[in-house]
């Protein structure tokens, strides 16, 4: 399983959803509602490491992060 | 990096960073301090922080910064920062100034566009997301 976390002001809850690759991830999340509107405007950390690359492969308990629009200062 | 719960003691993490530096041999030492101010009825803001990917954004500046011969150094607030107080000090020092000055301004850039905190207006003691005011992160879109 893998743990999908929504970072700062996203209301949502953590996720386990099975996956093989980071596109798999992306796939799950389009399909709730509440969660694609963010998805343009979000960037993706896997174990807390930045990543640009949607044919990630992850494995079981690994953690996947969605980070918001910031502004820090 | 220092985060500290709530507005920043500015003059003494100023003062400490100075001396901690006092005989390094640095010519140049830059601060940048950050205050809120009393705009659009709010009260204050408010920060959320997700510290293990900041922490990796800064200590990611200390190496760029250490190869031209510099120091970063950074402190943030962390829940409500009420107005006319700090959230933000960061500085840099370096042997001579045009490194410094350089660094200074990208380095505050960066932390604009790329470091993970969230800012919320606090009005009538709500906290808004300051949707308007944000920034993608780079790489953003990558799920969509």
């Amino acid at each position: 399983m893998i743990k999908v976390e929504f970072l700062g002001p996203i209301a949502q809850e953590s996720l386990e959803i099975e996956a093989i690759t980071l596109a798999e991830v992306a796939l799950e999340l389009q399909k709730i509602e509440t969660i694609a509107v963010w998805l343009d405007k979000c960037a993706v950390a896997v174990n807390d490491e930045m990543t640009n690359d949607l044919s990630m492969v992850l494995k079981s308990g690994d953690r996947v992060s969605i980070l918001p629009p910031v502004c820090g200062g | 990096m220092e985060l500290y719960q709530g507005a920043l003691d500015v003059p003494t993490i100023f003062n400490r960073w100075l001396e901690s530096e006092s005989e390094s041999n640095y010519g140049a030492y830059i601060p940048f301090v950050g205050t809120i101010r009393a705009e659009n009825g709010i009260e204050a803001l408010s920060f959320d922080i997700y510290e293990p990917v900041l922490q990796k954004w800064f200590d990611e500046w200390v190496v760029k910064a250490e190869k031209l011969g510099a120091k970063v150094k950074m402190a943030h607030a962390l829940g409500d920062v009420p107005v006319h107080t700090s959230s933000y000090i960061s500085a840099v020092f370096s042997p001579k100034r045009r490194v410094a000055l350089e660094l200074i301004d990208e380095f505050v850039e960066d932390f604009k566009a790329n470091a993970p905190i969230w800012k919320y207006d606090v009005i009538d003691g709500k906290r808004i997301y300051a949707e308007d005011r944000s920034t993608p992160m780079s790489g953003s879109g990558l799920l969509a």
